[in-house]
């Protein structure tokens, strides 16, 4: 065992610490989920990609550096450590992208990822619908057989990022026959192609954060399509198990909202009041322990399969239960416009999202634990 | 960077945990709390024979050399089988001894060592009682513990704890906590209610979920405290393993308590064994309370 770094890994890290000295913006920009705020990150995820620090992972041919799972780990650290802006790219980096590298096409690759890198294109998530959430698989969008590629008819809501994206990507039912994880296809399609129409949806605070897709016989060309028709369901769970994995919220996230939670708690805190001690505390901890499980989960050579359920559990309550905290340290100051404030916001959506919790803990007790199925 | 067990590692801790399990260990854990040491001791031979004292021993002394990962390896399995006698106070009077002529016993398995902190456990059978200060004692008065298979003693001037012995204790919180999490979802796949079995119904099923999540989030901590051992983030990143193997492990208590139900709450239950000691260690080796102000006072 070794949790040590190596010499060329810490001269990565000092490179990325580097550049992000220098180019994040002093001021915060505005909130992503704003059309300024949106408009102003765009920017930011154009000089990443400029500097090819956007998806650091991916091969060079697509914008990336080819690094290992170490390092992006260790670019995480150095992203949030250093305050830089949240990431307006995170779809279609985290969901997207890994579905495409497991079942993209050559041509489908070399077409997407780049501009995705260069943050040129930004994509919106177009899965759940009104009567299916948790229940994904109960969806009823379609995609109807056209010449030359398909047209899809139905409505998508929740879709993170819509109300300002350029693209979408999601599931559609393409055999009217089929039902359930049958018959689906997955599709990416224009956000302003004709016969769409996006309704921007406030959340909790007001702002447009995702949206409701009404879709009426848009196009979408044979090119767009990920997989096979009607093999929609197996090629999207690649991108579910990604998404509850290590990708969507990295521990760097964590280890830095931590070490700002304790740096508050200094500032604020009564150092009497051992009970919010004890809560600073615990953010603390459980944030090294996600980033530890991280190192566990890249040193190991399988796939760590429904274990990535125990991630999504673990680190969405960290995340609403440190931001808590925080406002907790901010006393009546806690509910005034605030960075923690936009993120205590942003975290009371991560129980929900990527799969609720509850059927997150159902997929642990059923295939970690091997506990029955039985009735929901 | 490579955070996982070497094959090496892996094999030894599957070794000891098939020698506990093949021997049994709850009449141990009976005979133990009612006064009958004979059965622990033989259990105590059988670990040593494994090499497990000599991993808290320099070799100059007879032993493997200071291997703090090793140690978690065989306390975790120590944990799951629940066995009774004090493992992690000879371990951590070894560390703390540093020199003197009871290492080499210690390493043979042939000394059993109490410390008191504050109180002594199983003093009665134990070779010495140290305190902190490395001085030897005489055990006092009989205590009560809510496990009897902690035979604890007074000492006047007990008191404190080490990092390498909440070290080795969190290991064994972990192996405990996962023991009780891995009998109640076999309790839950075997018991029937409303004409299924328990371990159907989500609310079963989410408690069992949650104790997981808390177990396998505290045991990176552990290990990774093994690693800071002798670097000045070990109190710091010990004092973190002990808080979360604290509340993994007595929180899998409660959720085998409440899954198991009334049977669980029984004496004669042996899951009983482990969910008093579960109580017991939670506050052994230092408070979460203590333990999570040090954290704070490193940071």
């Amino acid at each position: 065992m070794d949790l040590g770094f190596g010499a060329a890994d810490e001269e990565f890290r000092a490179d990325v610490r580097a550049w992000l000295r220098e180019h994040v913006p002093a001021e915060p920009l505005p909130s992503l989920e704003t059309a300024a705020g949106f408009a102003a990150h765009r920017g930011w995820e154009r000089a990443l990609g400029a500097a090819r620090l956007g998806v650091v992972s991916w091969p060079a041919e697509y914008g990336g550096r080819g690094a290992s799972a170490l390092r992006w780990l260790i670019f995480e650290e150095e992203y949030y450590a250093a305050g830089a802006p949240g990431r307006v790219s995170a779809n279609g980096i985290n969901l997207l992208a890994p579905t495409l590298l497991k079942h993209g096409t050559a041509g489908q690759l070399a077409r997407v990822l780049p501009p995705m890198a260069a943050g040129e294109v930004i994509w919106a998530q177009a899965w759940s619908e009104p009567g299916a959430g948790s229940d994904l698989a109960g969806l009823r969008s379609t995609a109807t057989r056209t010449d030359g590629g398909w047209l899809l008819d139905g409505q998508k809501t929740w879709s993170s990022r819509a109300a300002f994206a350029d693209r979408g990507f999601g599931l559609f039912r393409s055999d009217p026959e089929a039902e359930r994880h049958r018959g689906l296809t997955y599709l990416m399609f224009p956000l302003d192609a004709d016969g769409v129409t996006v309704r921007p949806i406030g959340r909790l605070d007001g702002k447009p954060a995702f949206a409701e897709l009404f879709l009426d016989g848009v196009f979408v060309p044979d090119e767009d399509v990920i997989g096979d028709p009607g093999d929609g369901w197996r090629v999207a769970m690649a991108t579910a198990g990604n998404e509850r994995g290590l990708t969507l919220r990295s521990p760097g996230r964590f280890t830095a909202a931590a070490e700002r939670l304790v740096a508050l708690w200094k500032e604020r805190a009564d150092p009497s009041d051992t009970a919010l001690r004890d809560r600073v505390a615990d953010a603390w901890i459980r944030s090294r322990a996600y980033r530890l499980k991280g190192f566990e989960t890249i040193s190991r050579d399988d796939d760590i399969g429904s274990e990535s359920s125990l991630n999504k559990v673990f680190w969405s309550e960290l995340d609403v239960a440190l931001h808590e905290t925080a406002l907790d340290l901010l006393g009546p100051d806690g509910e005034l416009e605030s960075d923690w404030l936009e993120n205590y916001v942003f975290s009371l959506a991560g129980p929900i999202y990527a799969g609720t919790n509850e059927i997150q803990r159902n997929v642990i007790a059923e295939r970690l634990l091997n506990l029955p199925r039985g009735s929901r | 960077m490579k955070f996982v067990l070497s094959d090496e590692q892996a094999m030894f801790g599957a070794t000891l945990r098939k020698l506990l399990a093949e021997a049994g260990t709850p009449k141990a854990i009976r005979a133990w709390a009612a006064g009958d040491a004979a059965p622990g001791r033989a259990l105590w031979s059988a670990v040593a024979e494994t090499g497990v004292f000599a991993l808290a021993v320099p070799e100059e002394f007879g032993g493997a050399g200071l291997l703090p990962v090793e140690l978690v390896v065989a306390m975790e399995e120590l944990g799951r089988a629940a066995v009774p006698g004090p493992y992690v106070e000879t371990l951590a009077a070894a560390e703390l001894l540093g020199e003197s002529p009871w290492l080499r016993r210690i390493a043979e398995g042939a000394a059993v060592v109490s410390l008191a902190v504050p109180h002594a456990l199983d003093a009665d059978a134990a070779d010495l009682v140290l305190t902190l200060d490395g001085v030897e004692r005489a055990a006092g008065e009989r205590v009560t513990s809510l496990d009897p298979a902690r035979r604890l003693f007074r000492v006047p001037e007990g008191g404190g704890f080490t990092g390498f012995g909440a070290l080795l204790c969190a290991a064994q919180q972990i192996g405990l906590g996962r023991a009780l999490l891995d009998v109640s979802v076999e309790y839950a796949k075997t018991r029937r209610q409303f004409g299924r079995p328990i371990g159907e119904y989500q609310a079963v099923k989410h408690h069992l979920a949650s104790a997981l999540v808390e177990l396998e989030f505290a045991r990176p901590l552990v290990y990774g405290a093994a690693l800071s051992y002798g670097t000045p983030d070990f109190a710091r990143d010990v004092s973190a393993a002990k808080v979360a193997a604290s509340e993994a492990s007595y929180g899998a208590a409660k959720t085998a308590l409440q899954v198991h139900g009334a049977i669980g709450y029984t004496d004669e239950y042996d899951p009983s064994l482990w969910i008093r000691k579960a109580r017991a260690l939670y506050a052994a080796w230092g408070s979460v309370s203590e333990h999570r102000a040090r954290v704070m006072a490193a940071l």
